[in-house]
């Protein structure tokens, strides 16, 4: 038995995502006295794949091939199934991103296993159990599901393990498996990146905001303060379905969930379905001019105010502290 | 082309979720059922897809009777027929383990769920169900195409998308983008009567994943408000007592 963590990578690199799926998946291995195999598939260069021992992999295995260069789901979960098979691991870790979501449950189709999707902390082991904690009704709770299965899929959430360096040397190595034509029927035609700006998904600190700022021409101020943050922008649900921000900016039950360290909500009244989105977020400030939103209940830090007066304030006192530190 | 659409029965969004016998269950008393809002995407767009009688849209449901007017607005917003797979869902496995089931005895051109439901988050349903199949699936996409024997999807992916064709059949998982969701209006309404659902008994599944509990987030506590004028204060406590920047 071992534990093989799946290393996503993008445009050859890997994010902080993939270091925490590894992490945890060396956590795993540790609570079953067992060995961890990481795989990357697609190309990436050497150093960057030795980087996944860094985190706690003892095993690296790396799989590029001109066919496999682009991610497809189908083609991605076959490879992964058959190095699950080669190193007899019984638990497979791949984190819970939009790639992941359509890989993760065709793994565990693939292997027979259980899945345990949006998965947030590290299973619970004892009496013999596999109990592992994920989210459920999008952001208002937790689920405690068993997984019964001798082998098991865990789909890990961006944000919610921490990066820990534990370095064992290992270097890559090459694994070779023969792909089915029949998994290679969707063809990807281009891939458009919106931007250079810190995606929603990945970011530590997010600024989001609400109808409260009236029109999308005031967003400058907004991007203004997640440039200064190294942050994603992002907004409630009307503020998107009016146009004036993208589908991709909505977060919320309807919309993308997200668990940043620092969230920052402007102008946003704090409705139910918008909390779901973003509960889990480690620390919340609030800056509103209604004293009574609903936001405040579940925020941790709070300034009562016009966010016309108060953003650009706060722009400025970011500076100061920036050129401070 | 006949397409199939996948749709779950969820608690309306605005509910208070809470539990009972002991963590165990959720607790349904007062909550109000819902079209899962991803599915009423799903189905919007089947339903544009095949306007003008270019095909038919199918809805199927793996749940009991008692979710029956999810299925009736289902159709009332303008599906052909509907299915219902009379069996409580046990997990997404079985949900499409039932649903591949069918297809395997009643092909579809197309296949649709929504991106995820919103009371277990799973994402996992459409990509089960393509592996089931042996078809291609995409679980997130933000637009959806057909032309001829091939369609077109965006996928959602961090900090941009991804353009794909593939050729049918195939699953895919709506997001917004791909359309906006239908409101019934009376001649729907009158004539989901008389649409018909057909109930079928489900196949036997090896359950491999049970939910043993729930619990709802950790209250936080008390907010700190800081006075508009000394907007440098909130700077200074994210700094040194939250420790986030
Ligand atoms: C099925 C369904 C699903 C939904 N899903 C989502 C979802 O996923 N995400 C989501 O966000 N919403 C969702 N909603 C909508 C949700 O119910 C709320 O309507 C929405 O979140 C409100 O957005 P808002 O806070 O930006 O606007 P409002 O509720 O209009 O609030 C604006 C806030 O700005 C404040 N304000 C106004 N002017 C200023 C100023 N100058 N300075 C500071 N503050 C100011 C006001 O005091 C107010 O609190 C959903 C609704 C439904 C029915
Ligand atoms: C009383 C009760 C007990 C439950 N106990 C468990 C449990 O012990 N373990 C567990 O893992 N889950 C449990 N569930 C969860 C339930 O089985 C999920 O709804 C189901 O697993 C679907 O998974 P998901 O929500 O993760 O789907 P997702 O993959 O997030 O759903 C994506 C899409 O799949 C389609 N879909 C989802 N569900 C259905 C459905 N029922 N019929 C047709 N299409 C559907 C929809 O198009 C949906 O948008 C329980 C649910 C109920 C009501």
């Amino acid at each position: 038995m071992s534990v093989l963590v799946y290393a996503e990578n993008a445009d050859g690199k890997f994010k902080k995502s993939v270091f925490e799926a590894v992490s945890y998946a060396r956590a795993i291995a540790d609570q079953n006295n067992t060995t961890l195999t990481a795989i990357s598939i697609g190309n990436v260069a050497a150093d960057e794949l030795s980087a996944l021992g860094q985190y706690g992999a003892h095993k690296i295995l790396n799989v590029s091939t001109d066919k496999l260069k682009n991610f497809i789901n189908q083609a991605y979960a076959s490879v992964i199934a058959k190095a699950s098979e080669a190193e007899q691991a019984d638990v497979v870790v791949i984190s819970n991103t939009f790639s992941g979501r359509g890989l993760a449950p065709r793994v565990a189709v693939k292997l027979g296993a259980g899945i345990a999707d949006g998965a947030v902390s590290l299973p619970d082991t004892g009496n013999g159990k596999f109990l592992i904690k994920k989210t459920a009704f999008s952001g208002k709770a937790f689920a405690t599901v068993e997984l019964t299965s001798a082998n098991k899929v865990i789909a890990l959430i961006p944000n919610s393990y921490k990066v820990i360096e534990n370095a064992t040397g290992a270097k890559p190595e090459d694994f070779t498996v023969e792909t089915n034509e029949s998994d290679f029927k969707a063809l990807l035609k281009e891939i458009v990146k919106s931007t250079d700006k810190v995606s929603l998904p990945d970011a530590e600190i997010v600024v989001s905001a609400g109808r409260g700022l009236k029109g999308p021409e005031n967003w400058g101020m907004i991007e203004e303060l997640a440039d200064l943050l190294g942050a994603a922008t992002a907004c409630s649900k009307p503020v998107s379905d009016a146009g004036w921000r993208p589908h991709s900016e909505h977060v919320g039950q309807t919309g993308i969930a997200v668990s940043p360290n620092l969230y920052i909500a402007i102008g946003i009244s704090g409705a139910i379905q918008h909390l779901a989105g973003i509960s889990s977020s480690k620390v919340i400030v609030v800056i509103n001019k209604d004293p009574e939103a609903p936001f405040y209940k579940v925020a941790d830090y709070g300034i009562v105010g016009d966010a016309f007066e108060i953003v650009p304030k706060l722009i400025e006192a970011v500076k100061t502290y920036k050129a401070s530190a | 082309m006949n397409i199939l659409v996948c749709i779950s029965n969820v608690p309306d969004t605005t509910t208070k979720v809470t539990f009972n016998a002991n963590n165990t269950q959720f607790n349904t008393a007062g909550v109000q059922f819902i079209i899962n809002p991803y599915d009423e995407i799903a189905l919007a767009r089947a339903i544009e897809l095949t306007d003008g009688g270019k095909g038919a849209v199918t809805v199927i449901h793996v749940g009991e009777a008692a979710n029956e007017p999810t299925i009736r607005k289902a159709l009332a917003i303008g599906a052909t027929d509907a299915v219902r797979v009379n069996a409580p869902a046990h997990d997404a496995y079985f949900v499409a383990v039932q649903i591949a089931e069918y297809v395997k005895q009643h092909p579809f051109d197309l296949i649709l769920t929504g991106r995820e439901s919103i009371d277990y988050n799973g994402s996992k349903v459409a990509a089960m169900l393509g592996e089931l199949l042996d078809i291609p699936s995409v679980s997130i996409i933000k637009k959806l195409d057909v032309d001829g024997a091939n369609g077109t999807v965006e996928r959602e992916i961090e900090g941009g998308k991804e353009v794909l064709t593939i050729p049918l059949p195939f699953v895919a998982g709506t997001a917004e983008g791909v359309a906006e969701p239908k409101i019934p209006n009376m001649r729907g309404i009158m004539s989901a009567r008389t649409k018909p659902l057909t109930v079928v008994e489900p196949v036997e599944v090896k359950a491999s994943s049970e939910i043993i509990s729930y619990e709802t987030p950790a209250p936080r506590g008390q907010v700190k408000l800081i006075p508009a004028d000394d907007v440098a204060k909130l700077v200074d406590l994210l700094h040194n007592e939250a420790k986030v920047i």
